[in-house]
């Protein structure tokens, strides 16, 4: 079997065959989750801990539920109000919770790459649950179970991802992922929320989108953070949801059956056209929420049956990692 | 006394000449060169068909006094600069305080004594480096301040930078220059392009420092005065450096070693030993600065040393510190650039040498009768693996920890006194 891996890091060290470990373990799960007893205890006696230093509902709740329902004793630590507060660095911060010997740990942070420096100092394994404007791979994931789900593949697809590509570590994961699958990929935004150097990542760039979403399969939209609304980035709201807000008219270019996917929280009237949002026959909001409480079930499974694994060829070897 | 170092490899960066033959040094002078034999009082120094340079003159490099001694102390920093072969270490003004008064910089000359190698002081440009009012200029340079520059703080008023040089050409003064827009360059990490925007990290056009530069440039016009570009980076400064020469300026330029070694992409998984200012380039520009090093179009190769200590570069990239220690590795990165074919030996000597003594009106830096006798004897062929808690500075924030390189300073020599001796080779 794939994923080998001892943390998940970003979908960057992912191959397809881990990808796909990771999507058909993550569908059993939604299988189980769909019962009315939900429980199973592949973390069983397993410490999870989720360490969010950026704000977050719905994540959070999501590796949550996910732990609970494996059996783990999951506890939360909102790091805004913690002694990171104090000025502890964040390596002693991860150092003090190591020494609490957690098994998995899931974290957000403001800074790219601050999960990859934490992963270097701790003894368990670590699940990054979003970066700065680096990557989201549990995001990544779900969006991956949710179209497969729905289109019955995740290959050779027309995937259009609209909006705030330049801040979004939502896009840069599934830009990666579907990269990765072999799809066809656009990304659609005003050039302003374009990152540099973006064409170089082989899918093909447009700030039209009435063009880029001609014959799309999927059509990805990405939320557009408040503080970036006024000026700086673009004019303003309204002429950005004339533009690129996801409306009837300019879906209308994507395929018939195409779907349309939203992170969250949705920006009604910003990015995301409400009628469009809640139409059960176009959007898949909600089946991405479904889906990311399965996924990050099978996330946390794999990564700990590695950590047994690991712990075990220690033993054996004599040295406890 | 009289030495005499014979059987050497000779770099002369003047001539921009290799050949074998001795060295006679009197009175802390370079007396003779050639191939005549030993003096009959000399002692006497085999140099085994090593190379024999001039010591490297090092303009940019950052002491940690005073305010931040923690990071490096004029010992410190002085027994590294002697262990890699630098003769000459031109300083920083960025301490804290800044070096901006007279008595401040009475305070480092004096501190500088403790250094084994020479160590000359350059001065801030305006007050605490904040770009509003200049400094004593006059006064600083009397105490003997070989230039004048606020470092990466760009002034961002035209006006006060526009005065200060208008006042500094008055004077004679050499101005350093960080060519740098510094309102696209605020809070950016790396490089912006393809590995900036696969990390998610906040990046800078390299034409920001294109802007920076043609801006220094229309000031240098308005106002005649000297000018010393401290680190051109990109490919797209070169054709406006080229046209500042070919216009008549009084203009030279810097790149720092790291910029002619590193890239972008060696940052990896966010290694903060790798994070500069300015950021690494891309291969492109890399390629493009160490041809204009070839050609004579940038000047100078620096250091820029730059202590950092483990806290301040153990932390997320974009809160961590900026810089790394250069003083040892310099001479072995620059063997890359000679290995590979880039550079050679006397190319690199002119720039590491010969170019910055001229452009601070100092007598070092050549390999010729009557100039001073600091000197650098290294292999440059010598393997070894960098080990980063063996370097000599305080701070140990090199990127090359870990790294294969060739290149060994046997030997260090300021004014005919041998400062380093290398006990391993």
């Amino acid at each position: 079997m794939a994923f080998r891996a001892r943390h998940l890091l970003g979908i960057e060290h992912l191959t397809q065959e881990d990808i796909r470990t990771v999507l058909d373990l993550a569908d059993t799960y939604v299988d189980l989750n769909r019962r009315t007893v939900k429980h199973s205890d592949a973390l069983a006696g397993m410490t999870q801990i989720n360490m969010f230093f950026e704000n977050s509902t719905r994540t959070q709740a999501s590796f949550e539920l996910a732990g609970k329902r494996l059996g783990a004793d999951v506890m939360n630590m909102s790091m805004q109000t913690s002694s990171v507060k104090k000025g502890e660095t964040l390596i002693d911060t991860a150092m003090t919770l190591n020494a609490m010997h957690p098994d998995l740990l899931v974290v957000r942070h403001g800074a790219s790459g601050a999960v990859n420096l934490l992963a270097e100092k701790v003894n368990c394994a670590v699940l990054n649950a979003g970066d700065g404007k680096h990557e989201h791979p549990t995001q990544a994931l779900l969006d991956a179970l949710t179209i497969r789900r729905a289109k019955g593949r995740i290959q050779r697809l027309t995937v259009a991802i609209c909006g705030d590509v330049a801040h979004s570590r939502v896009a840069r994961s599934n830009l990666i992922l579907l990269n990765k699958m072999e799809n066809r990929i656009r990304l659609i935004g005003p050039p302003t929320l374009m990152p540099a150097g973006i064409s170089e990542f082989g899918c093909e760039v447009s700030d039209d989108m009435r063009e880029g979403l001609r014959d799309a399969d999927v059509v990805m939209m990405l939320r557009l953070q408040k503080e970036r609304m006024d000026g700086g980035f673009i004019p303003s709201e309204r002429e950005y949801f004339h533009r690129y807000g996801l409306d009837a008219e300019k879906l209308s270019y994507a395929k018939e059956d195409a779907i349309v996917m939203h992170p969250g929280p949705m920006n009604r009237g910003v990015e995301i056209d409400g009628t469009i949002a809640d139409d059960i026959n176009r959007s898949v909001i909600q089946d991405q929420v479904e889906m990311g409480v399965a996924v990050r079930m099978a996330c946390m499974d794999l990564l700990a049956r590695n950590l047994r694994q690991e712990r075990g060829r220690a033993l054996t070897e004599g040295t406890y990692v | 006394m009289t030495l005499f170092l014979k059987n050497a490899r000779l770099i002369d960066p003047e001539a921009l000449t290799e050949t074998k033959g001795n060295v006679v040094i009197d009175n802390g002078m370079i007396a003779a060169i050639g191939e005549m034999s030993a003096p009959a009082d000399a002692e006497v120094i085999d140099c085994g068909g090593k190379c024999l340079a001039p010591g490297i003159v090092d303009l940019g490099v950052k002491i940690g006094e005073p305010g931040e001694r923690h990071k490096e102390s004029f010992r410190t920093a002085g027994l590294a600069a002697a262990a890699g072969g630098v003769t000459t270490v031109i300083a920083r003004p960025d301490t804290l305080p800044a070096i901006d008064t007279p008595e401040t910089l009475e305070f480092v000359t004096r501190r500088a004594a403790e250094a084994p190698v020479r160590i000359l002081h350059m001065a801030a440009l305006t007050k605490g480096r904040e770009g509003r009012e200049m400094t004593e200029i006059g006064f600083l340079r009397d105490t003997g301040a070989v230039a004048f520059t606020d470092c990466e703080a760009v002034t961002t008023s035209t006006k006060v930078l526009g005065r200060a040089m208008t006042y500094a050409r008055s004077l004679g003064a050499l101005v350093i220059g960080h060519p740098q827009e510094p309102g696209l360059s605020a809070g950016a990490a790396v490089t912006s392009g393809k590995f900036a925007s696969l990390r998610g990290l906040p990046g800078v056009s390299p034409l920001a420092e294109r802007m920076g530069f043609d801006r220094d440039m229309g000031l240098v016009e308005m106002t005649g005065v000297s000018y010393h570009a401290d680190q051109v980076t990109c490919a797209r400064t070169l054709p406006a450096l080229e046209r500042a020469k070919a216009n008549g300026l009084d203009v030279t330029a810097g790149v720092s070693i790291h910029h002619l070694t590193l890239n972008e992409f060696d940052v990896g998984d966010y290694r903060t030993f790798f994070k500069m200012t300015p950021p690494l380039r891309s291969e492109e520009d890399r390629l493009a600065v160490t041809a204009a090093v070839e050609s004579g179009l940038i000047d100078v190769i620096c250091s820029m040393h730059t202590p950092a200590d483990e806290e301040s570069k153990r932390l997320p990239f974009e809160e961590a510190a900026s810089g790394a220690v250069a003083l040892e590795t310099f001479l072995p990165a620059a063997m890359r650039l000679y290995h590979s074919g880039a550079l050679s030996l006397p190319q690199l000597f002119r720039a590491m040498a010969l170019n910055p003594a001229k452009r601070l009106g100092l007598p070092q830096g050549r390999l010729a009768e009557g100039a001073p006798a600091d000197l650098v004897l290294f292999d440059p062929d010598a393997p070894f693996v960098l080990d980063r808690f063996t370097l000599h500075s305080k701070s140990k924030n090199t990127p090359f920890d870990g790294t294969r390189m060739e290149g060994k300073i046997l030997a260090t020599f300021v004014a005919g006194v041998q400062v380093y001796k290398n006990n391993t080779a």
